[in-house]
């Protein structure tokens, strides 16, 4: 394990601009996710279709290919970035399609009777929303919301492997091809770090689980 | 439309009509600028000229013919990865499941630690850890995959994808035993079988049925990873790699990935609203879809 114990320093640098990267595309998922969510239970149709078909799409196609047209598609039409913005984009727009779904599955899983009450007792569409079945959806959102964001922290290797820069992935090629040390013991210090960053939040994740947890 | 999202308001009455008929337009034109946005875009980029295009949509280009059989080879050769990656990671994953929920004590400790390792890690790098370590090991030792039919790529590819869907499908399986009432197991157990009898005939196809919309589901995330191939340079000539050499010679990306990312999503497309088919079917006929959703987060 020595190329891994030798080049710490490297590694920890990869591991903070990994974590850098996926902080970037957790804010942009959610915002972008709930957005297209709100688009797809509005009441006016044309919204309701952007959203389906938006999640149709993205949810269908290989993350792989999303971040191939970010990096070989969009330089052809002048839209030049670096590979870093590239692959935060390209990870955002892919994971939105399933925060969009977790939080939709959210809304489905307050009963109907939430909100036939709520209109029962005189409450307008706004006040239901926000008072009585969103407080709901959100609870009911956060174990499928986690477990999509864990998701992206793994995914967050395949834009890696792509070649960000500066991250746990590209620690790999530099301690490989320009120090020349075995790709194998170099790939299981990546393999831990990814590791930690994952067992941790599955972790985390639980115990907000706990916390907002709903007896049904 | 689900029950909530009908109950939430009225009838729309001729104000609201009319709001959403404005909303509904506006929404259009936005909709219909950032399309046109794209289009102009393009379309001043040259992106329309057939020059780009034809090879993919005109049979008379010399071109045609070599680009449709190089995309036929490369989604049989993602097909063929993919039916092997879940035939696998079935029987892998049942014998995870099962030895995970009955094996006693400190014997279950091992199926733990292999399912949440495998779990935790990015399915590309145990791909390419899969790779790396079967290449040394048949450098080192001579034990090599070669017996195995087929071009050592696509098993290092399965054997990777594997490891990885097995330890969900285990997940899943174990979700579905347990969405199972108690009563199942416990009169299993009162008519004299035993633990492993009762899993065997009474737990176990339930459970089966129950996972079958997740199944498919994860069918649809396999084929996707089988495209990670094409980023870390293994060497499996599947679909999108065919599709990424295409682009190379003709120098269109835009072009080629559209039409293979098409081919993808017209094919998962289909698998999810299989999906969906399958748990309403065994919705209807009593049986909860149990365990875990039939959308896969990834």
């Amino acid at each position: 394990m020595s190329p891994v114990l030798d080049n710490l320093d490297l590694y920890w640098s990869g591991f903070l601009q990994s974590l850098e990267f996926i902080v970037y595309t957790l804010v942009g998922s959610l915002l972008l996710g709930a957005l297209i969510a709100a688009c797809r239970v509005s009441p006016i149709g044309a919204l309701r279709g952007f959203g389906t078909a938006y999640v149709n799409l993205l949810r269908n196609c290989p993350l792989t290919i999303v971040l191939f047209f970010m990096a070989f598609g969009l330089p052809e039409i002048g839209i030049n970035r670096s590979y870093f913005f590239f692959g935060v984009m390209g990870l955002t727009l892919y994971t939105a399609a399933f925060v969009c779904e977790a939080l939709r599955s959210g809304i489905n899983a307050v009963p109907a009777g939430q909100a036939e009450a709520a209109r029962a007792v005189g409450l307008t569409f706004t006040q239901t929303m926000r008072s009585v079945v969103m407080p709901q959806a959100f609870r009911s959102s956060i174990p499928p919301l986690g477990s999509v964001q864990i998701a992206m922290f793994k995914n967050s290797a395949v834009a890696g492997a792509f070649g960000i820069g500066g991250d746990l992935f590209s620690v790999s090629k530099i301690l490989t091809s320009a120090r020349g040390y075995d790709i194998i013991p170099v790939l299981i210090g990546v393999a831990i770090g990814y590791l930690v960053i994952t067992l941790t939040a599955g972790a985390l994740l639980a115990v907000i689980e706990r916390k907002v947890a709903i007896v049904r | 439309m689900s029950d909530v999202q009908t109950v939430l308001y009225d009838v729309p009455g001729p104000r609201a009509r009319r709001r959403a008929l404005i909303g509904t337009v506006l929404a259009l034109v936005a909709i219909a600028a950032l399309v046109g946005v794209a289009l102009l875009r393009l379309a001043d980029r040259g992106q329309f000229d057939m020059d780009l295009w034809g090879p993919w949509v005109d049979p008379s280009t010399d071109e045609f013919g070599q680009v449709w059989s190089l995309v036929g080879r490369g989604l049989l050769a993602t097909l063929i990865a993919a039916a092997l990656a879940i035939l696998l990671s079935l029987a892998v994953g049942v014998v995870l499941g099962v030895g995970r929920m009955m094996s006693p004590g400190l014997l279950k400790t091992p199926f733990v630690v292999f399912i949440e390792l495998f779990r935790g890690l990015p399915v590309v790098i145990t791909i390419f850890l899969v790779w790396r370590v079967l290449v040394e090991l048949e450098r080192s030792t001579g034990v090599g995959i070669g017996w195995l039919p087929g071009d050592d790529p696509l098993w290092w590819l399965v054997i990777g994808l594997t490891l990885y869907n097995s330890v969900i499908i285990a997940e899943i399986l174990r979700a579905g035993v347990a969405s199972l009432p108690r009563g199942q197991a416990e009169s299993a157990l009162a008519v004299g079988m035993t633990r492993g009898q009762a899993m065997r005939f009474v737990q176990l196809p339930q459970a089966f049925r129950t996972m079958l919309p997740a199944l498919v589901s994860q069918l649809v995330v396999i084929l996707k990873d089988t495209s990670l191939v094409a980023v870390i340079g293994l060497g499996y000539q599947e679909l999108l790699d065919r599709g990424n050499q295409i682009s190379l010679n003709l120098d269109n990306p835009i072009q080629s990935l559209l039409i293979v990312g098409a081919i993808y999503i017209v094919i998962n497309y289909a698998l999810s609203r299989l999906a969906i088919y399958i748990e309403r079917r065994l919705s209807r006929s009593g049986m909860e879809a149990g365990g875990e959703d039939a959308v896969p987060a990834t």
